[in-house]
């Protein structure tokens, strides 16, 4: 019997991808390069993080959620934040209005549910680690059903701003769940890595600045991420809890709820707490609908006093109800940008994961923001994109099919701080080259942000006629080129002259033309050191290595492609 | 790894007379560096931390992987079919794969085929995978082509050939490997013999036996098998052990020593007569091979100390239990006797006493009675004596009147004061002393208001 139990190791691990959401999680599973995100059994695969109990029977997901109608006392949602908060001042129990409340139990934040059958028993007093070791076991139970096996071990996805103390509950519950949890990665590298995963199966990882924007249930993150030869580094983030899914559901639902007030002779359906939650419900599937379709219905049965609603609304009248809240994620994002000390022109991609991303409009006014050469992977945007919802549960299953082999210590020592703490380049190194005008022009070769040790090539073409070539390694960065254009007055348009530094450009369709024109230019920087390739045939390349290692030095390779031998120095 | 960009910009020319050692000139330092933290996440991260940890620069993690996935190539290669080939077995006619019954007599050389060993893999035996089947088969073939056979200058030497044709088609068909398998002979470990028992003081008794429960499993439906154990194992365990045995499910079947059934050309009762001969010595075989793995079980149970050390602890905790319970019935017992016997003591003594009582009383009463007739009597005596008060000889009448006075007052007094007047009287003779006492009796009397004044005047006067 011993000899069978010895087998058990990583071998025997299950390991699945799980995002925890404050409204909904999700659970992927990755075999053979394929990666699924996994369907409960009621077919969700957001799986709404509510709990529900009615008559000691335990609800959780789509069900769960129906019961904030009816059972709202006894219906526990939006908990995901609480968890490790010891201290019950700061939490933000906003959302938890139309649910179990959030109480204060010896510090810790606790719910008081009826979870139990008998009638007169008494409510139990569940800390937020207990509901979320419930909810867990459910989540494993049904990706467990899919895959036929015991799922053993996940990967979940954290925000960027959990506390070492929120991660160690985390850990601490799901072990109650009896899952363990091989690694938490934070929710925009889990997004980023699902895409890459998607397209690097061909090519080599490009260097590249990422925004990520996860416009969630109840709060939105944003972080700007510089991936560097497929390692990734987080240079800025920035939190909100004002503009996120439920600030729209809240445009919605007051939009109807005056229109039903008009109808019916000023009965606010938001007065009554069974009324609001049913706006609530189906203002929800209402935003969602507008994000597929230019129209959407809402429509709720008895929606206060007995009265039936019905009515409906077009995607450009949701657009302008809810501009004030689309212009918030804007100045989000733009503040992210700031903060990491960039331009919107460094960057390359914006990768918008997260519920409320498949809103059309925040994804056309992000496109405005940045400039056409960047990247918005959004639905509605490009057709390439993955769905938003499903992003990170993606990447954390990824990374849990990559990790699912180690040893448990293997993982704590690679994630150790003396491996992920490295120092990154503050300047990009490159080589000066011949614009066809004859003028010298940086060539990168290594961008900044990048982690050392680092290693790349490029080939450059020799000088036309051949003979020996001069490298010269240089140091570089880049500046932003404002050229105002020709000022045109155009009368008949009452545009307004935007300040040059915060442009706001999202309704500047009919300004195009005056728009100053900004550029990205590589400034060359202090010389690190000079080479010479000698005898390069006519019409030859070179190629330039640039090793940088862990201490920062940096040792250059040039030769003649195809050539032999080359010139190699270390500085 | 890195694959280069390819920059479509020109790199400008060498400058007029600019040189340096080896062409290189360093000209300046990094500018400093932000420490940052990187995202432990992706396969690119992955192979970075495997950098660091092991201190490797690109080149050399390069080398080491391509290192480490060359090495894994060889090793598929190389494998581990390398038996040496006994002479004898290179000599088989293939046909002869199969013992036949009318070879019966020469059974001791024309053994049946072992195709384990015919493809090199007799040590993995049943735990051979399909994979070193193939991969067995590959190499025996490169190895015994006819072809290689008649480059050497023997033609027609095909038969080993065929040996190890029909070894791998047994042994890559499941159901016939089954079969092979289950009247594998080599793969079966006898039970020890006592004298093995008995060797190194009884000490190899579980590994001997682990050994042999370890080959029979292999004909087990259903996995895993409970391991024999040793001598720490748990009763639960051992218990499960034997119950599994005893209930074993084996699919071992025995259809490979059939013997051959006739083609259809031939005589079709014949075959089937055939067919039904088999099929009743394959339940014989099946029979005998149940009753083999029972004598082993009861063999192995019957000297297994475990079952001996776990009955005596059961004996001993019943014992216990009952030893308990009798020592508790006893004192019980004992104390309701010491009970019962306090109870008659008491109920004796007090039943004594009465009656020891009753007598008293008697003996007082009758002792009274007869008081009061002897004071009676002295009273009577002593009016008597005082000759009735009377001078002279008394008359009929007086004396009956004193005699009735007398009664009178006897009839008056209890008996107590019977006595005390007795007393008084008692010893007197003269008539006036006797008088005396009599008339303070009756004033006495009458002072108590027991007499009326006036009556036993005989006496008073």
């Amino acid at each position: 019997m011993s000899d069978n139990g010895a087998a058990t190791s990583g071998a025997e691990r299950l390991a699945i991808g799980i995002t925890l959401g404050n409204s909904n999680s999700s659970i992927a599973y990755t075999s053979e390069g394929q990666t699924q995100v996994i369907a409960n059994e009621d077919g969700d695969r957001q799986i709404p993080a509510i709990l529900s109990y009615v008559d000691g029977e335990e609800y959780y997901g789509q069900q769960a959620k129906s019961f904030l109608v009816r059972n709202p006392k006894n219906t526990v949602a939006y908990f995901r934040d609480f968890l490790g908060k010891d201290r019950f001042k700061s939490i933000d129990p906003t959302h938890n209005h139309a649910s179990a409340h959030p109480e204060d139990v010896n510090g810790t934040v606790a719910f008081t549910i009826k979870d139990k059958a008998e009638e007169d028993a008494a409510p139990s007093t569940l800390s937020v680690s207990e509901i979320m070791t419930r909810y867990l076991r459910r989540l494993v139970t049904a990706a467990s059903d899919f895959n036929g096996k015991k799922v053993t071990s996940a990967v979940i996805t954290v925000p960027t701003n959990f506390t070492d103390k929120q991660k160690s509950t985390l850990i601490a519950a799901a072990a109650a769940a009896d899952l363990e949890v091989l690694q938490l990665i934070s929710e925009p590298i889990a997004a980023v890595l699902a895409y890459d995963e998607a397209r690097e199966a061909a090519s080599s990882p490009q260097d590249k600045i990422i925004v990520v924007a996860d416009l969630g249930g109840t709060r939105s993150d944003v972080a700007v991420v510089a991936s560097r030869g497929g390692m990734y580094t987080i240079l800025a983030t920035a939190h909100d809890y004002e503009f996120a899914g439920a600030a729209l559901d809240k445009v919605l639902m007051d939009h109807f709820a005056k229109e039903f007030m008009k109808k019916h002779s000023g009965v606010d359906p938001r007065q009554n707490a069974r009324s609001l939650a049913k706006l609530k419900l189906e203002a929800e599937s209402t935003k969602r609908a507008l994000s597929i379709g230019n129209n959407a219905s809402f429509s709720v049965e008895s929606l206060a006093e007995g009265i039936d609603y019905a009515s409906t609304i077009n995607r450009l009248r949701y657009e302008t109800i809810a501009r004030s809240v689309f212009e918030g994620f804007n100045r989000l994002v733009e503040s992210a940008v700031k903060k990491a000390g960039l331009d919107v022109l460094d960057i390359d991609e914006v990768i918008l994961s997260g519920g409320t991303a498949h809103t059309p409009r925040i994804a056309a006014n992000l496109k405005n923001i940045f400039p056409e050469t960047t990247n918005v992977l959004a639905p509605s945007t490009s057709a390439t994109a993955i769905n938003p919802s499903e992003l990170q549960a993606r990447g954390a299953a990824l990374q849990a099919s990559l990790v699912q082999e180690y040893d448990a210590e293997d993982i704590e020592q690679s994630t150790h701080a003396a491996v992920t703490t490295v120092p990154h380049l503050a300047n990009a190194i490159g080589v000066v080259s011949l614009s066809e005008s004859g003028e010298e022009v940086f060539e990168p070769i290594i961008a900044p942000e990048t982690a050392v040790p680092a290693r790349r090539t490029i080939q450059l073409l020799a000088p036309k006629d051949g003979g020996d070539v001069y490298v010269k390694i240089v140091e570089g960065n880049t500046h932003i080129k404002v050229t105002q254009p020709e000022s045109k007055t155009n009368g008949t348009k009452g545009a307004t002259v935007e300040d040059a530094k915060d442009s706001d450009e999202e309704d500047s369709d009919d300004e195009e033309e005056e728009e100053e024109k900004r550029e990205k230019v590589w400034k060359i920087g202090s010389t690190l050191a000079e080479a010479a390739v000698r005898d390069v045939k006519k019409g030859g390349k070179v190629e330039v290595t640039i090793n940088v290692d862990a201490k920062l030095s940096v040792t250059v390779t040039t030769r003649e492609v195809g050539g032999k031998g080359g010139v190699r120095g270390t500085l | 790894m890195t694959t280069a960009i390819v920059i479509p910009r020109a790199l400008p020319s060498l400058p007029e007379g600019w040189a340096a050692e080896k062409d290189f000139k360093p000209a300046g330092k990094l500018s400093a560096a932000t420490q940052r933290a990187i995202e432990p996440v992706g396969p690119h991260f992955l192979a970075h931390a495997r950098r660091a940890r092991h201190k490797r620069t690109f080149s050399e993690d390069d080398r080491i992987q391509a290192q480490e996935r060359a090495k894994n190539v060889e090793e598929e290669e190389d494998g581990d079919i390398s038996e040496p080939e006994d002479p004898m077995m290179l000599q088989r006619e293939a046909k002869d794969w199969k013992v036949r019954r009318h070879s019966m007599l020469t059974d001791c050389c024309f053994q049946s085929q072992d195709h384990y060993q015919v493809l090199g893999i007799s040590k993995y035996r049943y735990k051979a995978t399909e994979d070193q089947i193939k991969k067995a088969h590959r190499k025996k073939v490169l190895k015994h082509h006819p072809d290689k056979k008649a480059a050497a200058g023997r033609t027609d030497d095909d038969n080993f050939f065929k040996c190890i044709q029909k070894a791998t088609e047994v042994l890559l068909d499941p159901v016939k490997r089954r079969q092979f398998d289950s009247i594998d002979e080599k793969a079966e470990v006898e039970p020890p013999t006592k004298k093995e028992l008995a060797a190194k003081g009884g000490k190899n008794f579980y590994k001997l036996w682990g050994n042999v429960f370890r080959a029979e499993s292999r004909f087990s439906k259903t996995h895993p098998v409970p391991q024999f154990g040793d001598e720490k194992s748990t009763k639960e365990e051992v218990d499960a052990f034997y119950n599994f045995w005893y209930n074993f499910d084996s699919w071992r079947s025995f259809e490979y020593l059939d013997e051959d059934v006739p083609d259809d050309n031939e005589n079709r009762d014949q075959k089937r007569h055939m067919e039904r001969k088999n099929a009743n010595a394959r339940k014989k075989k099946k029979a005998e091979d149940n009753a083999r793995l029972r004598k082993i079980l009861d063999d192995c149970s019957a000297t297994d100390e475990r079952i001996k050390k776990f009955r005596q602890e059961a004996n001993a905790a019943k014992n216990k239990k009952r030893l308990d319970k009798e020592a508790a019935e006893k004192k019980a017992l004992e104390e309701a006797r010491a009970k019962k016997e306090a109870e008659e003591k008491a109920a004796k003594d007090a039943e004594e006493k009465a009656k020891l009582d009753r007598e008293a009383n008697k003996k007082a009463k009758e002792a009274a009675k007869t008081a009061v007739k002897k004071n009676k009597r002295v009273l009577k005596g002593s009016v008597k004596d005082a000759n009735y008060f009377a001078s002279g000889d008394a008359s009929a009448a007086t004396i009956d009147a004193v005699l009735n006075d007398v009664e009178l007052v006897q009839s008056k007094v209890d008996p107590d004061e019977i006595a005390a007047l007795a007393g008084k009287l008692n010893g007197l003779k003269v008539a006036d002393e006797i008088k005396g006492v009599w008339s303070e009796e009756v004033k006495r009397l009458v002072a108590a208001g027991k007499l009326k004044d006036g009556e036993a005047k005989t006496l008073s006067a």
